[in-house]
């Protein structure tokens, strides 16, 4: 193996492992140490408005070329694995193939017009390291929790508490068949064809491609040694390599380097060269994936679908507990952070990192098409607990900015309302105040219904304007399935 | 605020001295629901050794080990009709238990949620009926069962679960709980008194008694009717902790050193129940158990508490719910023979008491009266980690302990295994239907409020 693949599969493989660690763990302990992974995303860090890794990127590409696409995003490595298993099977699988640019370049018209209008799901759908993120924490995490849970088993068994079970659920079942689609997708498509899915449909992967043409570093064909045994296009998972001509689509390659080590005359290498017109563009586009490629994508699209999951246990001694059930929000909730629901439309990637992280089980996807699974908060599972920020120092894209837990427990993300028909104090006759006691804020009071009457059920009042919309009242409120008290969502988010 | 000082007052180093530095290199608490302290289960269990005590009344041998019938092993799931015990197991460890001379078997219609006397009955009535003693109880508590009709039903049904013409020992269930007011409402104002007398009479009561929990009003009353009643027995709660200090723990209960004399003099018959105080003199704080091990390496912790209550000579049986066959063999060990507390031994029970009090543990037995609640809480298994932490020292003052974020680790995922989270401490809404059927009086909603603001401490650090 030449230096510069063993180099390239090296960090290739590190970052592979944190980024999906950094969606498996749900303790937060990875995140201080592999945030920076999530964060040098190229479109998170675009919707960051981060310029300076933007730049960074860009500059990295126009030295190396598409370099980005097979060390950094997680979505190509995990591709690239794929295609290691498929190789080992079958062996000089790829051939060289013409680049079906108008699919490419009308994915990424429609991909920017989709963020410019503010189409998020749209968005979210095309962009690839959120989709890397939606496989692990939809398919992958609930394996590892599983595993988790076993450690947590014997641990307990062993009086021991360094692991504890975590409660598996699916957070939204629409998100989670699109993951699966996705990841079928991608590993049909990889398994097959090596790197098309990165060379037809990503976006991020048409924009660095086209830099890359530009780039001051390409993989070159020594016309001289090469014997035309066509290995190198062969074994090409871009099918970029046009072994007949010597020439190399550079929109398309991804630096992998590994028709260096094929090519038996030692006639390629990756360094600088003065260039003539490497590329090129085919009008005749009659290539039998392009077909596939854009059913899968239009399958990707019209894949929603609304259940909620259920979950009942039954229990000897102990009283039935009802599921509780979302309430009708006119708005929706987002984390402390987001700054208002717009900021954080315009910036979320529906990535799943925060998802993944709330120890709450707060956050979950939405499955209201406008903003397809980003995540908002509810409260059936858990309240946004005090001491907890962990959405906020996870995002990638800025959506959720970070903010001490001082200022978080001063934004108001929208204020408690209560239903009275539901509440137990009427209902049933009986004496609470679980809101107003676990209210983080104070914001909530019990008092008399009939002033003066110090036998009248009290009855919680709110103080809209110290409440922070946190939900503690919502989901401790003994009421179900709808609790008697719920948080209504903010436009805009402020500072009490 | 006082009450809270109390709570967290746990002032170790103080109570203990030097001992605690000595204790720390001891190996962990042995707190498993499976196990129980010491005992040597190495030993043969006796077959004909258990030691008996006569009914003065009749003559006849009851066995000094009572088999609690409040506790039998459960089903993972209930079976489709709603019984929650586990059968097989039952028939296992009553055959058990009168193969090793246990005659005595006490239950209720309140037991198991209403399966106990089903259970019981069915096991018992594989041996021949002659050879051992029921004990049951009128448990009418809730007000839909007040009426003659319905109380009677119950004890009519009573019969029917336990597949018997004849009760040997009835108890009028509780008194003491709710005061005379409930007292008139269960037994007085409807004749259910003397509609058992009566039954006494007919034969199909052998003996007639109460259990007594609680206000010690209804207790003075009772025995004040004794020349009426003629009460053959009387159930009360007693241990090394209770003796004397039943009235530190709650001020609303009754030293078991006031009780007994009362019903020695009067030459009433004693049954003990919660000799264990719900497990927790099997479960001492690992300076406490040590002391009573090095005394006797080959008992366990348990055993002692045993031999102290059947030490008093008028106690006729000392009951103990056994769910698991080690708990019954290392019992009946303790009873085959029976040897009574010594002097010095007793001045070491109550030296242990003593301590036992400054660890501010909750008096909860896991007797679940309480439950269901209403609000879906498990409030006994929210004392239990609770009381537990306190036994293995986790129970942090304050954030800069020494082992502050290994005692919080060990709590909170400690107590989301026992607990799960719906039904934790801050779900309790403070509606207070269950510190009325609490026998040890607890003011539950004001303990788990002051535990769910030690766990909000803990969480938010802030402790």
């Amino acid at each position: 193996m030449n230096l510069l693949r063993k180099l390239r599969t090296i960090v290739a493989i590190i970052f592979f492992l944190g980024i999906t660690l950094l969606f498996l763990d749900f303790t937060g302990i990875v995140h201080s140490y592999l945030g920076w992974m999530a964060k040098i995303q190229f479109l998170p860090a675009l919707l960051a408005v981060n310029f300076i890794i933007v730049g960074a990127l860009i500059a990295l590409t126009l030295v190396f070329g598409r370099i980005y696409c097979s060390v950094i995003c997680p979505l190509g490595i995990f591709q690239d694995v794929i295609s290691h298993i498929s190789v080992k099977r079958k062996k000089n699988k790829y051939s060289y193939s013409k680049a079906i640019s108008w699919l490419r370049y009308s994915i990424l018209l429609l991909f920017i017009i989709a963020l410019v209008a503010g189409l998020n799901s749209l968005v979210a759908l095309l962009a690839p390291y959120s989709s890397y993120g939606r496989i692990v924490s939809n398919l992958f995490a609930p394996i590892y929790q599983g595993l988790n849970n076993v450690l947590a088993f014997i641990s307990e068994r062993a009086d021991n508490y360094l692991f504890y079970s975590k409660e598996i659920w699916i957070k939204s079942l629409s998100t989670f068949i699109i993951s699966i689609a996705t990841f079928v997708v991608i590993l049909v498509l990889a398994w097959k064809n090596g790197r098309s899915y990165c060379n037809t449909i990503c976006p991020v992967g048409t924009v660095l491609g086209f830099i890359s043409k530009y780039s001051f570093l390409k993989i070159h064909i020594d016309t001289d040694k090469c014997n035309y045994c066509g290995l190198c296009a062969r074994n090409c998972k871009a099918s970029c390599i046009n072994p007949k001509e010597h020439k190399i689509d550079y929109s398309r390659c991804v630096d992998c380097f590994d028709c260096i080590d094929k090519c038996k005359q030692g006639a390629i290498s990756f360094g600088y060269k003065k260039q003539k017109n490497d590329i090129h563009l085919e009008k005749d586009d009659k290539v039998d994936n392009s077909r596939r490629n854009v059913m899968t994508a239009s399958a990707l699209v019209l894949a929603t679908s609304v259940l909620k999951a259920q979950e009942k246990k039954v229990d000897g001694g102990l009283a039935f507990i009802e599921d509780k059930k979302v309430p009708k929000r006119n708005n929706r909730l987002v984390p402390p952070g987001a700054k208002s629901i717009r900021h954080f439309s315009q910036h979320c990637t529906a990535c799943q990192l925060c998802v993944s992280v709330c120890p709450n089980d707060v956050l979950r996807p939405s499955t209201n098409l406008q903003n397809f699974m980003q995540p908002e908060l509810s409260y059936e599972k858990g309240y946004c607990r005090p001491e907890c920020n962990k959405c906020s120092e996870v995002c990638p894209a800025g959506a959720i900015e970070p903010l001490t837990i001082e200022d978080k427990s001063s934004t108001q993300i929208g204020h408690a309302v209560w239903v009275e028909k539901n509440c137990v104090v009427l209902k049933d006759g009986v004496s609470c105040g679980n809101c107003a006691d676990h209210c983080p804020t104070g914001s909530i009071t019990m008092v008399e219904k009939e002033e003066g009457n110090p036998d009248s059920p009290k009855i919680p009042i709110i103080n809209v304007e110290t409440c922070i919309g946190c939900g503690a009242c919502e989901n401790l409120c003994p009421a179900r399935p709808f609790s008697a008290i719920y948080v209504e969502g903010h436009l805009m988010h402020k500072t009490i | 605020m006082s009450e809270k000082n109390k709570l967290y007052r746990r002032d170790f180093l103080k109570v203990l001295g030097g001992a605690v530095a000595a204790t720390s290199t001891l190996a962990g608490c042995t707190y498993n629901k499976e196990k129980t302290r010491g005992g040597n289960t190495q030993q043969e269990v006796p077959t004909d050794k258990m030691s008996y005590r006569t009914l003065k009344k009749t003559g006849e041998k009851v066995s000094i080990l009572g088999y609690g019938c409040m506790r039998w092993p459960t089903l993972p799931t209930p079976a489709p009709d709603g019984n929650v015990i586990d059968q097989e197991a039952v028939n296992e460890l009553i055959d058990y238990a009168f193969e090793h001379g246990v005659n005595y078997y006490d239950t209720s219609p309140a037991y198991m949620q209403g399966w106990s006397e089903r259970a019981t009955g069915i096991a018992l009535k594989r041996h021949p009926r002659d050879k051992y003693f029921i004990a049951t109880k009128l448990s009418n508590f809730s007000p839909d069962t007040w009426s003659r009709e319905k109380s009677i039903e119950m004890y009519n049904n009573s019969l029917k679960y336990l597949q018997t013409d004849y009760i040997d020992f009835l108890l009028l269930h509780g008194i003491g709980m709710g005061g005379m007011d409930a007292l008139k409402k269960r037994y007085l104002d409807n004749g259910i008194l003397d509609f058992l007398v009566e039954e006494r009479k007919a034969g199909r009561i052998k003996n007639l008694g109460f259990s007594y929990h609680g206000d010690i009003e209804v207790f003075d009353y009772l025995l004040s009717l004794h020349d009426t009643y003629k009460w053959d027995f009387v159930q009360i709660q007693l241990n090394y902790v209770d003796w004397d200090h039943a009235k530190e723990i709650n001020d609303r209960n009754t030293n078991a050193s006031y009780l007994y004399p009362e019903l020695e003099k009067r030459g009433i018959q004693v049954v003990i129940m919660e000799p264990l105080l719900g497990g927790r003199l099997s479960k001492l704080p690992d300076y406490l158990a040590s002391r009573l091990q090095k005394k006797r390496p080959q008992d366990s912790v348990a055993s002692w508490a045993f031999r102290y209550a059947a030490s008093y000579p008028e106690v006729l049986t000392v009951l103990s719910g056994m769910t698991y066959m080690e708990h019954l063999q290392d019992n009946i060990r303790t009873y085959s023979p029976l040897e009574s507390i010594n002097e010095e031994e007793n001045s070491l029970l109550e030296d242990t008491a003593r301590l036992m009090l400054t660890y501010s543990l909750i008096p909860c037995t896991g007797c679940q009266y309480c439950m269901p609640c209403p609000y879906g809480l498990d409030i006994p298994a929210i004392f239990l980690h609770y009381n537990k932490c306190i036994c293995e020292e986790k129970i942090s003052k304050s954030r800069n302990d020494e082992n502050y974020k290994k005692a919080r680790q060990a709590f909170l995922v400690g107590y989301d295994r026992s607990v799960p989270k719906l039904r934790q401490a801050n779900h309790c809404i403070g509606c207070n239907q269950c510190s009325v059927h609490c026998p040890q009086a607890i003011k539950i909603p004001e303990q788990l409020n002051l535990i769910d603001d030690y766990i909000e401490k803990l969480k938010q650090n802030t402790l």
